[in-house]
């Protein structure tokens, strides 16, 4: 390809100065990001009105291909499908068999349940839903792992509020638009959930490790009880997930914890339900108490 | 004439009497383009890792490199904006990495003024790269090894990808370049 003739400005001396001039802005351009940059470290809140205005904006096109989207995915386990039939069809009966024990476990246990809470004069039964809406997109491009959601202000969505599918916890809700909002999904590196074994009180914190996987760190170190296929569920601390949403499944046992597959993988998920905060009180006292030990010692 | 052949009036970019390029989409359509490949977080693929590769970027390079002179060195500015409110990463990584991509392939322009295909590859390659670890640094994400692992999946993909964008690109650009516009 021929060189550029654009920078050949010759005696032009009003060529030169926009040559200079485009140099110039492209510089400043550099320097203005880099500002920009180091707010949105420091601070990231800063810029989430302009962020939101924009994924409101943008929400319509994602809609549109999310509908197709679980489509287009049972066609293609469809197909795979054959070619692990038999293997699978042995795997899946054998696993019926244990199931149907543990869903007999599971209604006595529920029972027990029922009759303690009523001994406990305990309100029984899930929240209502804030909203429902689909999965619509995801920051696949980026090493940070976003959602988007197809529900916004409009619909009772706040930031804060955790968001599950049938299969279990998928992220919680981070910046709140109009008709979208952007979800922080388990994964990212700067989620962490407070879980516990589903079988007993081994309580641990699931941090994300942006490559699908999660990272559980025990909160009491020592012997490592965790098991492989250990069910890791929400244990309600801190007030932001209902206790008991499942989250992930150990995989691999580590010194001081184990990496756990997310149960509701947000590729194979369409629709997911807002739920409200649990503990709204609870949450609002742990964002308020930094500010509390500074003001302790006069008091 | 016309008879003989009826093509004889026309050439790839439409009829070459009384017809004139438009000057919106002359101009347009590069940034256009561009800032559609910035809306892939709206592809309906919910990624568990970062594995697609970042089409605004790529486009960017791949219009620069055909067409030099076209998107002034400035542009790094709106277009990097334009994909930080999308891309997930922190505001302005996009605008900061966008605009020194820009400027160095200037920098390139001015080495290299006679360019082929293996050259451009090897230099969006030479860029793309740095640009997927500095993003990912600049995520703002706790780093961890684990982390620059994830990526390599990705960077291979967009190194791949790359002669096809280019390829769509140049396609694009004949289509930029139609002559659509009748004089009256």
């Amino acid at each position: 390809m021929a060189p550029p003739a654009h920078r050949r400005s010759g005696v032009n001396r009003k060529a030169q100065l926009g040559v200079f001039t485009g140099y110039l802005v492209a510089g400043f351009g550099a320097l203005f990001g880099a500002a920009l940059l180091t707010i949105s470290l420091l601070r990231p809140e800063t810029f989430s009105g302009l962020r939101t205005m924009a994924s409101d904006a943008a929400a319509p096109i994602g809609a549109a291909g999310a509908a197709g989207r679980t489509g287009s995915q049972s066609f293609f386990d469809a197909i795979a499908g054959y070619y692990r039939a038999g293997s699978r069809n042995a795997e899946l009966a054998d696993e019926v068999r244990i199931a149907r024990v543990r869903l007999a476990e599971a209604a006595a246990t529920e029972q027990e349940n029922a009759r303690l809470k009523a001994v406990l004069g305990l309100v029984s039964g899930d929240p209502r839903p804030v909203a429902v809406a689909r999965l619509i997109g995801s920051t696949s491009s980026s090493a940070r792992r976003y959602g988007y959601i197809s529900a916004g202000r409009n619909d009772g969505v706040r930031p804060g509020m955790p968001v599950t599918s049938p299969m279990g916890l998928v992220g919680r809700v981070l910046e709140a638009g109009a008709d979208s909002s952007r979800v922080l999904l388990l994964t990212d590196s700067e989620s962490m959930v407070p879980v516990r074994r589903a079988t007993d009180n081994v309580v641990a914190f699931a941090e994300g490790r942006s490559d699908g996987s999660l990272r559980l760190r025990l909160i009491n170190l020592g012997i490592n009880p965790i098991k492989q296929g250990d069910v890791f569920v929400t244990s309600g601390a801190g007030g932001l997930f209902r206790p008991g949403t499942a989250v992930a499944i150990a995989t691999e046992i580590t010194r001081d914890g184990a990496i756990a597959q997310l149960l509701s993988n947000p590729a194979a998920t369409d629709v997911v339900v807002v739920e409200p905060i649990w503990q709204p009180e609870a949450v609002e006292a742990l964002r308020g108490s930094p500010p509390e030990p500074a003001a302790a010692p006069g008091a | 004439m016309e008879q003989l052949n009826p093509q004889s009036r026309r050439d790839p970019y439409g009829s070459r009497i009384n017809r004139r390029e438009s000057v919106l989409l002359a101009y347009g359509l590069p940034w256009a383009t561009i800032m559609l490949g910035s809306l892939t977080p709206w592809l309906p693929v919910i990624a568990p890792a970062p594995v697609m590769p970042p089409f605004g970027f790529l486009l960017v390079l791949a219009w620069r490199l055909l067409r030099p002179g076209l998107l002034p060195p400035w542009a790094g500015l709106p277009l990097g904006l334009f994909d930080d409110l999308f891309s997930g990463q922190p505001l302005g990584s996009g605008v900061l990495l966008f605009s020194i991509a820009l400027i160095v392939i200037e920098l390139i322009d001015i080495r290299f003024p006679w360019r082929n295909f293996w050259l451009d590859w090897l230099t969006a390659s030479c860029i793309v790269v740095p640009y997927l670890v500095l993003a990912s640094l600049l995520s703002g994400a706790a780093l961890t090894l684990v982390q620059l692992g994830v990526i390599a999946p990705q960077v291979v993909l967009t190194l791949v990808l790359f002669p096809l964008i280019s390829r769509m690109v140049a396609v694009l650009d004949r289509f930029r370049l139609m002559r659509v516009r009748r004089i009256d």
